[in-house]
């Protein structure tokens, strides 16, 4: 039987990949919001366990509004994707510099 | 279980906001291109309508409704008919430049209305999910207008950097709620309250929860380190769309830090204290000395915002009753600032044109006396200069430092004050004594030229008369 801290390291470790693929990924844009999507997952899990051993059922009930929010999130990110790359032909991150200072 | 109604009338103004976005999303589907102006006063009226029914039924009182999560109190009052006025300011404000652009379309208003409604939810929240939706509709619509010019490449540059930073932003705030919610056993901001009463400030637990929802919070006001994407964002988007996020989400956000830091996190304030300290000083130092170097109006004035963020951040960090009527005097104060400095750069530009550049202020005392002093006003309300509206807000959140005793915080942010006189007093020299690179007209609709003055005025009234507004401040929290 796995306890809550297990829940809670793997969590945490998803939520560690996500930002640090955020953080090193150099090259494209697509990657980051695979890596957004993954932080809120991680948040989920979290949300998950902790409703699970507190037998409370309102941590669900949030897990069910982030995956919500999650998906109209993914819909503008990668509409603004879509913008980007008509303006400007490219979704490499280290392009991503008109703006500086 | 039994399901029974909530009750909705503390949410009405909220409701007649939403009802009024559907007509205005219907309404616009059957406008063409020549009568858009039907948009805009249809959603003129919708705020109109908004702004009557959140401040008219009487500012007092306390509701708590929808099984607690959702608050109508004096404070959320006060600050939903301020942003419902503040954006019917900025539609006003914008009409113009958006004709020039081309992009005069129903989307911008739609928009508009849809991140108000979201201010609305994160001002009246009083759990965290609330909060948290309030927050990310406020934040998918900021993202999609900015990216609302379509043929701009830079202003699809600042979207994407917007959205990242933020989706970032909104995933710690998350992960900082979960943990509270595992230590505490409720999303509602009262029974937080009381379970880490009981848990003690020393938790450990609660405080990494504390750290990540402060990132958060940071994120969203722009303080530093979380302030990246500012000014790329003050710099990139359409500057209607920057006037917008400068003043309206401000309200928000503030109503957020307020809710989550004193009614919810309360017990570990002295924790929370320390981690504002810190922001409020890099925000205030960086924000100062950085804007120094700028030769974008825009980015000047998003490095100005991260340096008046520090100050509403020292009065938060007060603790104190008399803090938080400094912060939220401050903010008002700060939005009616910010709407007429971003309302001038929207007058001084034309079809084709796009005032930005410092230079684009050379010699405007010549081509429009009294739009000159209207800066000008502005200008010297920013430093904080007596007799105008910025002066009572700096020095009240001082006297509140001061109070609790935190000296050199307070003399640490008059000096880096003083520093940021430098670049508005910039200003004033390009206006005043330089020459005019070119002499074309201002030309605005009378409407945007009546309301920006009004806007001007109101600084220097609220300088000279700062009991009313003083007053409404301080009856806000009981």
């Amino acid at each position: 039987m796995l306890g809550l801290t297990q829940y809670l390291i793997l969590s945490a470790l998803l939520f560690s990949i996500s930002v640090a693929g955020i953080f090193l990924n150099r090259k494209n844009v697509l990657l980051l919001l695979m890596c957004i999507e993954l932080m809120l997952l991680a948040v989920n899990f979290n949300f998950i366990a902790f409703s699970r051993f507190l037998g409370d059922t309102s941590g669900q009930v949030f897990v069910f509004f982030i995956l919500t929010v999650a998906a109209a999130e993914a819909a503008i990110g990668l509409a603004i994707l879509i913008v980007l790359f008509r303006s400007k032909r490219t979704i490499n991150v280290e392009d991503l510099d008109v703006m500086k200072g | 279980m039994a399901f029974l109604t909530p009750d909705l009338n503390p949410a009405l103004a909220e409701i007649v906001l939403g009802s009024g976005i559907c007509v205005v999303l219907l309404a616009d589907l059957f406008i063409s291109d020549r009568w858009r102006d039907l948009t805009f006063a249809i959603a003129m009226a919708v705020l109109v309508a908004t702004a009557w029914v959140a401040g008219g039924i009487g500012l007092n009182g306390v509701e708590i409704t929808f099984d607690g999560s959702f608050i109508a109190d004096p404070l959320a009052r006060v600050l939903k008919l301020l942003s419902a006025l503040v954006v019917a300011v900025v539609f006003l404000y914008s009409r113009a430049y958006l004709k020039d652009r081309d992009i005069y379309k129903g989307e911008y208003y739609l928009l508009g209305l849809f991140a108000l409604l979201g201010i609305f939810v994160m001002i009246s929240a009083y759990s965290m999910l609330t909060m948290y939706l309030g927050l990310e509709m406020l934040s998918l619509s900021l993202y999609a207008l900015v990216a609302f010019d379509r043929e701009s490449p830079v202003a699809a540059e600042a979207a994407i950097k917007y959205f990242v930073l933020g989706a970032i932003a909104s995933g710690c705030l998350l992960y900082g709620m979960s943990i509270i919610y595992g230590v505490t056993g409720s999303l509602l901001l009262p029974e937080i309250n009381a379970a880490l009463l009981q848990s003690g400030p020393n938790d450990i637990v609660a405080l990494v929860g504390l750290a990540f929802i402060m990132v958060g919070i940071a994120f969203k006001f722009g303080a530093v380190p979380f302030h990246m994407w500012l000014p790329d964002v003050y710099q990139g988007a359409p500057t209607c769309v920057t006037l917008f996020i400068g003043t309206a989400p401000k309200l928000g956000a503030l109503a957020l830090a307020i809710r989550v830091l004193f009614e919810g996190l309360g017990p570990i304030a002295t924790s929370w204290e320390a981690m504002l300290t810190v922001l409020a000083v890099l925000s205030l130092g960086i924000g100062n000395v950085v804007a120094i170097v700028q030769t974008s109006m825009k980015r000047m004035l998003a490095y100005s915002t991260i340096g008046h963020v520090g100050f509403i951040f020292l009065g938060l960090l007060a603790g104190t009753e008399a803090g938080l009527e400094a912060s939220l005097f401050y903010t008002i104060v700060y939005v009616m600032m910010a709407a007429a400095a971003f309302g001038v750069l929207i007058l001084m530009s034309r079809r084709g044109f796009d005032a930005d550049a410092l230079d684009d202020f050379k010699g405007l005392n010549e081509r429009s006396p009294w739009f000159a002093a209207i800066m000008m006003l502005v200008m010297i309300s920013m430093i904080g200069v007596p007799p105008l509206a910025g002066f009572y807000a700096k020095w009240w959140v001082l006297a509140a430092i001061l109070d609790q005793g935190h000296l050199w915080l307070a003399v640490t942010a008059v000096m880096f004050s003083v520093i940021g006189a430098f670049y508005y007093l910039r200003i004033l020299k390009l206006m005043y004594f330089d020459e005019p690179e070119n002499v074309i007209e201002l030309d605005a609709p009378f409407d945007m030229r009546l309301v920006l003055s009004i806007n001007g005025a109101l600084l220097l009234a609220i300088g000279l008369f700062p009991d009313r507004l003083i007053a409404i401040c301080a009856g806000v929290f009981p």
